[in-house]
């Protein structure tokens, strides 16, 4: 049923409309591209770029390549690495700043403040706090996710319906059950919402970060995907960049699908509305 | 009267007298003493659809809400079966499964199946086992017409469904009490008058004191056996209607002259407390 239903989809109208525009796209970036050896005119912006069939060639070698792989591993670490710690820290953050008063006055205050900045502007401190410069990557792609997801979670366990509070109050419900059975249930939707958005600041940070910080402890191969970028420009190798730029997007695809379903699973009241 | 009170199967109801007994209530935001409830009296006999009308707005919810112990009486007391909810040294009851809400907007957890939602009580009572539970669940859905969507989420099922659904849930508590707090408003009036039979069916088969809050006078008259017509803010008994129209009711209860006849008798007393809430609403705007 539901493999049937993913072929069906497969086959619908908005995947045959994804596929026109893409290959329409392609087609425009190959023209442009090509424009000065094929008419002699060079297409402005376009004409500057590498051709999708030279990418593709170049992405076809670096398929083989080990360090290419490398070079998402990294990225992929240091994004779940950071992002998982930012859940981690920020739901119960969250939550807890929704339920108790006065941690919220004690803390609120600092937080809003530090929100604000940046997390790249926190890449030289983070360098000279944490020993490794792993841990200062992995730092800096936590608070991108971070303060996205304590928001979230604070504002969706503060927005619940007091009904609901109420009713299972009347029905007996401890402050545990309560917190458990009630305010976390209603909370989950917030939470998927704020980890989507997180997870998507988190690929930004994470390849700023790495080309900012460069190869990494163990030299180029473990600079990630925002390093394989900046030495491909460092090295002269246009069609890489754009290999480098299109897998950052197929990573962040991939990250946000793999949410979204996680999100669905947690949450299937949601799926019938 | 009491012909109609011997084919009444509230007879047997022992339990779920409430008395209200000379209750204020005055809020205070910002210094500004309002008074919601203005020394409020009512006795309500077990097993009575206790019917309490008012404009929107007149304080009929904060009474409500004093009995539910969702907040406290300024002064005054509630008792319920001759046992102090709230009153001099206790200013606001104890929430407890013996007075269950049904909501206006509805408070089932959309997060949980039907079933779900209305075996929550007994789960957290822990008193039965969960197959027990779930099965005297399973058994309340099928009398109350909802078999077939035990396994729904609230969302998938119209709105009139999840207003029964949400009874079904209070009742699964053994309440004495059902405290309604115009659980109807929202609905068109063509599903209002499906609900009203419903909610007598239901009735009729698990005997509960019933104070239902409502602005509605043919949903008063056509469910209740004692209309309270509440005075606009602050909110104080102004008459009380009897109807006696015999228990059990169905639908062609609206079209009788004696239904015409208590309409008429209450509708002077709401149009005039009405008209005040409304000048007393544009002299505040």
């Amino acid at each position: 049923m539901k493999r049937s239903k993913f072929i069906d989809n497969l086959f619908s109208r908005a995947t045959l409309r994804g596929i026109t525009a893409i290959v329409i796209f392609v087609l425009i970036w190959e023209f442009g591209a090509r424009s000065e050896e094929l008419t002699g005119w060079r297409m402005p912006f376009l004409g500057l770029v590498p051709a999708p069939s030279a990418v593709a060639a170049s992405w076809a070698g670096l398929l083989g390549d080990p360090s290419y792989w490398q070079s998402w591993y990294m990225s992929f670490l240091r994004v779940f690495g950071g992002f998982t710690a930012a859940m981690l820290l920020g739901i119960p953050l969250g939550l807890f700043m929704a339920i108790n008063k006065t941690f919220h006055g004690l803390y609120f205050p600092t937080f809003e403040i530090m929100r604000p900045i940046p997390p790249l502007a926190w890449v030289p401190a983070s360098i000279i706090f944490w020993p490794t410069q792993e841990l200062s990557i992995a730092f800096v792609t936590f608070l991108g996710a971070f303060y996205t997801i304590v928001l979230n979670v604070l504002g969706g366990a503060k927005s619940i319906n007091k009904q609901y509070l109420q009713a299972a109050q009347s029905m007996g419900a401890s402050q545990w059950d309560i917190f458990r059975r009630i305010v976390l249930p209603a909370t989950l939707p917030s939470i998927v919402v704020g980890s989507a958005v997180g997870m998507g600041i988190t690929w930004e940070v994470v390849v700023a970060a790495e080309m900012i910080s460069g190869g990494g402890a163990s030299g180029g191969a473990g600079g990630g995907l925002g390093f394989f970028i900046w030495s491909s420009y460092v090295g002269g190798s246009y069609e890489q960049i754009v290999v480098g730029m299109i897998s950052i997007g197929i990573a962040g695809y991939f990250s946000s699908e793999l949410l979204r379903q996680l999100g669905g699973f947690f949450t299937p009241w949601l799926k019938t509305r | 009267m009491s012909a109609v009170m011997d084919e009444k199967p509230v007879q047997q109801v022992t339990k779920g007298a409430i008395k209200i007994d000379d209750v204020v209530k005055i809020y205070d935001p910002d210094g500004a003493a309002v008074m919601a409830v203005d020394h409020c009296s009512i006795d309500i006999p077990a097993g009575e659809i206790c019917m309490i009308v008012g404009p929107s707005g007149c304080g009929k919810t904060t009474l409500l809400n004093a009995i539910a112990g969702f907040h406290g009486i300024t002064s005054g007391s509630i008792h319920l079966d001759g046992e102090l909810l709230c009153g001099p040294g206790k200013p606001q009851a104890v929430p407890g499964s013996d007075r269950i809400v049904v909501f206006q907007n509805g408070a089932l957890f959309p997060w949980k199946t039907n079933l779900e939602n209305i075996a929550f009580g007994p789960m957290m009572a822990g008193k039965m086992s969960k197959a027990e539970i779930y099965d005297k669940a399973r058994g309340m859905m099928a009398d109350a017409g909802l078999s077939g969507t035990e396994n729904n989420y609230p969302g998938e099922v119209s709105s009139g469904l999840r207003r029964r659904v949400e009874i079904v849930r209070a009742l699964m508590n053994d309440p004495k009490v059902l405290l309604f707090d115009e659980p109807y408003r929202a609905l068109d009036s063509l599903t209002k008058s499906v609900m009203h039979e419903a909610l007598l069916e239901i009735y009729y088969r698990n005997k509960v004191t019933i104070f239902f809050i409502t602005h509605d006078l043919e949903e008063a008259i056509f469910l209740g056996h004692r209309l309270i017509i509440m005075s606009s803010r602050p909110c104080k008994p102004k008459k009380i209607v009897e109807v006696d129209i015999p228990h059990p009711r169905d639908y062609s209860a609206l079209t009788s002259t004696r239904f015409r006849e208590i309409m008429q008798e209450a509708k002077g007393v709401v149009n005039e407390e009405a008209q005040k809430a409304f000048d007393a609403g544009e002299k505040e705007g």
